[in-house]
């Protein structure tokens, strides 16, 4: 009966490990290769050129401008959207009189998940109609409450760009995280709310001392992700912004340097370089996010 | 979550891509045993030997200008051939359906090669898939036995489809950039078209004191507003100063025709002429401004008739001018507008029948299927006087009545398909010269280091005009 069940297991999993292998890992493969060659993505050949691809890299001050607003990114986006994020689910779950959260919670619950719904390409077009210069929704909005002095063209101003492209960003994310933190906290069971209650403890103290100690492993996990979104950011730069990736590089960014640099110059082995870059940059942040937020595992009983 | 989806669809099109360069690689190794090509007699009535009862494969690209002008030339080849039996088909992406039929050695007599999903016309060249045009353009005309083919042709297009020397593709679409205004507002303010860029200052102050904006442009995308700019530059510096600036020579973009139509255009800003806001706005949302009459000018190509023929209103008479002379001694003539040629033609060299390739070209750039094509895809063909005495829409007229003043004065740059590169450097500093934050000067000397650069770096092809 055992080399039956081996026999199972293996043709059970042969199947998805070779198209994992054939379209996850060769591709990657591919990419490491590639990343060391001057390949123009059409002729037959490509050449090893060693590491110049990742040497030239540091001069490239496209390539910098970008690493530089997707480390503006990665700082911004998974701190705003977590800090959101729990603030409104500790609403939806903590507040209220009864401590069942704010009246209305199940509508906001779904209300919250909306924005996840909406494809990226969809998000750009929106918001670039909200920030129309002008007569956009919030210019109209500034001078309808009397703040018309704060109107200006914010994607077309270098200084304003990539934090409305952040804002996007966090806007279009923490919805869904919402819902992930309101899970987690539910599962807080309520005797020990109510006992740290007894014990004179506030909302504020229940929700620093309690709830989120015991999500941490979610905001671990949120974290994890939203690096990952910070660090790519393509599709809303590529649809919002002037240029793309303008003004003045204002908003370039990493993943929009490598798609030009495969599929506008022909230079696919410079772009797999970048890729391999991003790889690492990638792997680096999320084994350091993981470690940094390490804390001792609260067991329930 | 999209950061895993674009990344591993970008790796996943680097993988196809590489396939295809295994495939593209025997296709250099095919061209040993070419498929037999048979000729026929040459005569007057048959002036590309095209043989007796050959079939014809026809595979066009099916866009924005349809394919009603490539089944014309069709019913022209049959009436011509009558013993043929032609197959004229129009994709979408002609690139997917056709690489494997040309790694195969089996591509049809004539391709469309235009839309985003074409193949790269010059790889194609480069691996000797392209039959040699010269014989088609030395041919005689359908229209008039006197006048060869290339003689038919606006100034421009043979250059356009000439890699390293030789002829491989032609081009069927025209387009020619300007500046596009409302006849009727015009009219209705008594304004009237300037002739040089001072008479266009003084104009923009009246169209202010009317309550509108001068200009307004597509400030999202800056080669908008780099049009007029480089149109003004190779009006004062002449052609010389084209080649310089494509040939990427020292100090080409320092040149002080450049440095004096970066500053024209800076007046614009500078003035304070265009519509507020305009350097945020996105091509469709400028051109339904311009539409809508809040701007009198828009800087575009002639294809915005089309792009906005739903918005705009009744009566508002579109019309294109030329870029105004920058100063009162230009090298070229007043009239001198941008032109390019699009809409690629091509005849494979493994094709079966590729003299039938060539003569149903001759029958495409006959004044016949030109004159549908400006009806039916309401652009200008690359056929001369083919729009003479048409009905044409009032933006087409205008654009045609530009070409007919410019004559032989249509010039264009090559940077900007030879470096893109460059060109995205070129828009960048357009962008901050037109918000303000970059003068003419630091214009181009940004402009000139990214050249400079691109001449340095051996890894990228160089071209020469």
């Amino acid at each position: 009966m055992r080399h039956g069940k081996y026999r199972f297991l293996i043709g059970a999993l042969a199947p998805p490990l070779l198209l994992y292998g054939v379209f996850v890992v060769s591709p990657y493969a591919q990419a490491f290769y590639l990343a060391l060659t001057d390949w123009d993505g059409l002729s037959a050949e490509a050449r090893l050129v060693g590491l110049a691809n990742f040497t030239d890299l540091w001069g490239d001050p496209l390539f910098l401008a970008a690493l530089r607003n997707n480390a503006f990114l990665l700082l911004a986006v998974p701190t705003a959207t977590i800090a959101l994020a729990l603030f409104f689910a500790a609403c939806l779950t903590l507040g209220g009189r009864r401590r069942r959260g704010v009246r209305g919670s199940g509508l906001y619950r779904i209300v919250y998940f909306f924005p996840q719904l909406l494809s990226v390409a969809i998000l750009g077009v929106l918001f670039q109609f909200v920030y129309t210069p002008g007569n956009g929704l919030l210019n109209g909005l500034l001078d309808a409450v009397g703040l018309d002095a704060l109107q200006r063209s914010w994607l077309a101003d270098p200084a304003t760009a990539l934090p409305a492209v952040t804002a996007v960003m966090v806007w279009s994310a923490v919805g869904f995280y919402v819902v992930l933190f309101t899970a987690a906290m539910e599962s807080v069971p309520a005797d020990i709310v109510e006992a740290a209650v007894l014990d004179g403890a506030g909302n504020l103290t229940v929700f620093r001392r309690i709830t989120l100690p015991l999500v941490w492993d979610s905001v671990q996990v949120a974290y994890v992700y939203l690096g990952i979104l910070a660090l790519d950011g393509f599709a809303l730069v590529q649809i919002m912004t002037v240029g793309p990736g303008g003004p003045d590089n204002a908003t370039e960014v990493i993943g929009l340097t490598l798609y030009r640099a495969a599929f506008t110059y022909g230079e696919f082995g410079y772009a797999s370089a970048m890729g391999v870059t991003l790889f690492f940059i990638t792997l680096t942040l999320t084994a350091l996010a993981l470690r940094a937020t390490k804390r001792e595992r609260v067991e329930l009983a | 979550m999209y950061a895993h989806p674009s990344r591993r669809s970008l790796l996943r099109a680097s993988t196809m891509a590489g396939a295809a360069a295994v495939l593209s690689g025997c296709v250099t190794a095919g061209g040993d045993d070419p498929a037999p090509q048979a000729t026929g007699a040459v005569t007057d009535d048959n002036p590309l030997g095209v043989p007796d009862g050959a079939d014809l494969e026809v595979v066009i690209f099916n866009g924005g200008y349809g394919e009603e002008y490539t089944r014309h030339a069709v019913t022209l080849y049959e009436e011509r051939h009558p013993d043929a039996t032609v197959t004229h088909e129009g994709l979408q992406k002609v690139g997917e359906v056709l690489q494997p039929r040309f790694v195969s050695g089996e591509p049809p007599d004539v391709v469309d090669n235009s839309g985003a999903g074409r193949l790269d016309i010059a790889a194609l060249a480069a691996a000797g898939q392209l039959t040699d045009l010269a014989d088609l353009l030395d041919a005689p005309s359908l229209d008039d036995p006197a006048v060869p083919v290339r003689d038919l042709l606006l100034p421009g297009v043979v250059e356009d489809g000439t890699l390293d020397g030789t002829v491989r593709y032609l081009n069927y679409s025209y387009v020619v950039w300007g500046l596009w205004y409302s006849r009727s507002l015009f009219d209705r303010h008594g304004w009237s078209v300037p002739a040089t860029w001072d008479d266009m200052l003084a104009l923009c102050e009246d169209i202010k004191g009317a309550g509108i904006a001068p200009w307004t442009w597509q400030g999202k995308y800056p080669e908008y507003m780099m049009d007029p700019l480089q149109s003004l530059a190779a009006k004062a510096g002449g052609i010389e100063l084209v080649h310089a600036i494509d040939n990427l020579e020292p100090d080409a973009w320092r040149h002080e025709a450049v440095l004096a139509a970066a500053d024209a255009i800076h007046r614009l800003a500078a003035g304070g002429h265009f519509l507020e806001g305009s350097e945020g706005l996105s091509h469709t949302e400028a051109q339904n401004a311009w539409c809508s009459g809040r701007a009198a000018f828009i800087p575009c190509g002639s294809w915005i008739e089309g792009e906005q023929q739903d918005v705009t209103p009744e009566g508002f008479d579109m019309a294109m001018a030329a870029v105004p002379a920058l100063t009162a001694a230009d090298a070229l003539p007043n009239g001198a507008v941008q032109g390019a040629s699009s809409e690629s033609f091509l005849v494979p060299a493994q094709a079966r029948n590729p003299r039938g390739g060539l003569e149903y070209l001759r029958c495409l750039f006959s004044g016949e299927v030109a004159r549908g094509f400006a009806e039916s895809a309401k652009a200008m063909p690359v056929v001369r006087g083919a729009t003479d005495g048409l009905d044409l829409a009032p933006g087409l007229a205008s654009v045609a009545a530009a070409l007919e003043t410019a004559g032989d004065d249509v010039f264009g740059y090559k940077y900007r398909t030879w470096y893109p590169e460059l060109a995205v450097e070129v828009d960048t500093a357009t962008g901050e010269l037109l918000a303000g934050r970059a003068d003419p000067e630091q214009w181009a000397d940004r402009i000139q280091a990214a050249a400079d650069a691109v001449a340095a770096d051996d890894s990228i092809a160089k071209h020469e005009r």
